[in-house]
């Protein structure tokens, strides 16, 4: 934990908190205190700071935030999937009695795609194009299973009819370019569950599809997640989704968590302006006039504010005495029993805004 | 394509202001001889017709003259060397073994050595390795093979006496002789060409490298050996086979300059000495025979697309 302080005040207090899950199944993965930074040209890009999470049996946790929050990065480190020439990691990474971080590249190989397993944004582009689906999925399991090319083919076969593939054996030797976009992401979630996993995480599993094929994946994962119970890690900005599957929510900016919690409480009870934000910017059905965006635009990631990454673009700053918005990066701190957020705002003063902008109503 | 090939060629050599008959007659030459000569070559024809005659003789044969002086032109016939007193197509198949043997030896030897050294920089992009390689390939790509030629013929046959002066006999008769010939030229070529194809094939694995379906491949817990090897080499695959194919089939229209290093008497020296004879009917049928190569060798690549990329199949 570093604690910069100038004039008596902490500037980078980092309070490392673990937030407890609603959930009572068994944990499989424990993230604690990630930190991801990136060397570059311009500087030292500090992707992720100070990120703690549990993921238990069953349990489906949303994390939600813009593009650049540092949602997607922290899923690609807690895989091994960061190149280790430029990304530096630190932190821990608990998963499969394992602790990842430090541990060698072959021996984080060898859970990815038997115990934890990654599906992709897009699914055209996550698919080889030179080879067919078949062939991408008979190698997902030979990779782990020393099984022969016929088992593993009839594995193949009957994941592709596990998640809906019509007529999948024939479709079973077609080259992705085939399959529409719905479909191709089938496969990847097939592709992915294959082994059997305990772990899965969807970097934005629906985000290049289409709306009506958008809802048959959310189902699908919800199906699959019962009948195996995995443990799923969804990385979205689409609220929709979230309010879908999720059990519990970090919602992430510039870089760390700002708010976590069950997902009922994310969106009846949140606790931070950015949040706020958030949901206010949901388009409604039946609702007439403009939609809220949240003014501003997400920090640089080499230039993190002194104090609240969020205060720059915070209606509420105001409120807060001495300006500890600007000078002060608040603590993520606990505000319930599954509940934390990081804000400056005091619990009345959070309550009398939700009540007179009507959040979380 | 071909056709278009042979008219454009033909054209070109035969606007060139020189006159066969007369070349062909001797330094003793009555202006009857030279008519006579004419006559017999058919250059006194139209144009148009010397060039039906000339095609017509590829497929099915031609006959010079009548009588005593009838000379006849097996198919495919691409003419009558008036210097050399010999058909064209019997130079030229005496030295294609030459070229082709050449050609085929040093592209397997720059593919092997350019391709896996690229694919070995890509994987260790940065390390001191990869700044090596790429240091040495700027440096073989930018020198020209007559002086690369050259530096191995002075070390390596007069300075250290490593390897004989090449002296050609076809494989069929004595491999290992051949094989000391060739070996020399087969360096020269494919330093020259590994260079480049080191540099290709390095940029290519670092593009695919990137791509999403790698990180899939990865996510899968595939080793990094099989990623790189069935993934992202794979998907890299096509401009190297297109560069490939441009190049080899460059390589069977003559390497003139290492031809001539090496005392080889391929296609290049062919062209070479056809040149400074104005030896035209030889030099249209070399020209002609490095569009052809040219012309299969993008066949062939193109069919290896779609064996490559499922999605340049037809249905």
């Amino acid at each position: 934990m570093s604690d910069l302080t100038t004039e008596g005040k902490s500037v980078t207090s980092q309070k490392n908190v673990m937030v407890p899950s609603t959930h009572q199944g068994e944990v499989i993965l424990s993230v604690n205190d990630l930190s991801v930074s990136f060397k570059t040209h311009d500087g030292l890009v500090q992707a992720v700071s100070h990120l703690s999470y549990e993921v238990r049996r069953g349990q489906t946790l949303a994390i939600v935030g813009e593009s650049g929050s540092g949602k997607s990065v922290s899923s690609l480190a807690v895989m091994g999937l960061l190149n280790s020439d430029n990304a530096n990691i630190t932190g821990e990474v608990h998963f499969d009695d394992k602790e990842l971080i430090g541990s060698s590249a072959d021996t984080v190989r060898q859970l990815r795609g038997l115990k934890m397993a990654m599906i992709f944004q897009d699914p055209l582009s996550a698919l080889h194009p030179y080879y067919s689906i078949g062939k991408q999925l008979v190698e997902a399991v030979t990779a782990h299973q020393n099984v022969s090319k016929e088992a593993a083919r009839a594995r193949a076969l009957e994941m592709l009819n596990r998640v809906g593939i019509p007529s999948a054996e024939k479709r079973i030797d077609d080259f992705p370019h085939q399959l529409s976009g719905g479909m191709r992401q089938r496969v990847m979630i097939a592709m992915a569950l294959i082994n059997d996993p305990e772990l899965l995480i969807a970097d934005e599993p629906t985000t290049a599809l289409d709306v009506t094929v958008q809802a048959q994946i959310i189902e699908l994962l919800r199906d699959l997640q019962k009948e195996f119970g995995t443990a799923i890690v969804i990385i979205t900005h689409d609220l929709g989704v979230v309010a879908d599957v999720a059990d519990d929510v970090i919602v992430m900016y510039g870089g760390a968590a700002a708010e976590q919690g069950p997902v009922r409480e994310i969106f009846y009870q949140p606790e931070m302006p950015y949040t706020w934000g958030l949901l206010a910017s949901i388009p409604k059905a039946g609702d007439e006039g403009q939609l809220d965006p949240i003014p501003g635009t997400p920090p640089s990631l080499i230039h993190l504010p002194k104090g609240c990454v969020f205060a720059p673009r915070c209606a509420f700053r105001s409120q807060v005495p001495d300006n500890a918005c600007a000078t002060t990066r608040p603590d993520f701190e606990i505000t319930g029993p599954n509940h934390a957020a990081r804000c400056h705002l005091t619990t009345e003063q959070r309550q009398t805004i939700r009540l007179d902008r009507k959040i979380g109503k | 394509m071909l056709f278009a090939l042979s008219l454009i060629t033909y054209i070109l050599f035969y606007a060139v202001p020189t006159d066969p008959a007369s070349l062909s007659c001797g330094i003793h030459c009555t202006p009857e001889a030279v008519a006579a000569n004419r006559h017999r070559l058919g250059l006194d024809d139209p144009f148009y017709v010397q060039y039906w005659n000339w095609v017509k003789a590829i497929f099915v044969g031609r006959d010079y003259g009548t009588g005593r002086v009838a000379l006849h032109c097996n198919v495919p016939c691409f003419g009558f060397s008036w210097n050399r007193q010999v058909m064209v197509t019997d130079v030229i198949t005496s030295v294609l073994p030459v070229t082709i043997f050449l050609a085929v030896g040093a592209f397997v030897l720059w593919m092997t050595v350019g391709v896996i050294t690229g694919i070995l920089a890509a994987r260790y992009k940065g390390s001191i390795f990869d700044r090596g390689v790429m240091a040495i390939t700027l440096v073989g790509f930018s020198l020209p093979s007559f002086f690369i030629g050259l530096v191995i013929l002075i070390f390596f046959v007069v300075r250290w006496q490593i390897v004989p002066y090449p002296d050609y006999v076809p494989p069929t008769e004595d491999f290992g002789k051949f094989f000391m010939a060739m070996i020399l030229p087969w360096t020269t070529l494919a330093i020259l060409y590994a260079a480049y194809y080191t540099r290709l094939t390095r940029s290519q694995m670092l593009d695919t490298m990137n791509e999403d379906y790698i990180r899939t491949a990865r996510a899968k817990g595939l080793p990094e050996k099989i990623v790189i090897r069935k993934h992202a080499f794979r998907a890299g695959l096509t401009p190297i086979v297109t560069s490939a194919g441009l190049d080899f089939a460059g390589l069977l229209g003559g390497a003139i300059v290492t031809e001539k290093i090496f005392g080889l008497h391929g296609l290049g020296s062919v062209a070479i000495k056809a040149v400074e004879d104005l030896d035209l009917s030889i030099l249209v049928a070399v020209t002609l025979l490095g569009g052809v190569f040219v012309v299969v060798a993008n066949l062939v690549v193109d069919i290896l697309y779609a064996a490559i990329d499922p999605r340049v199949r037809l249905r």
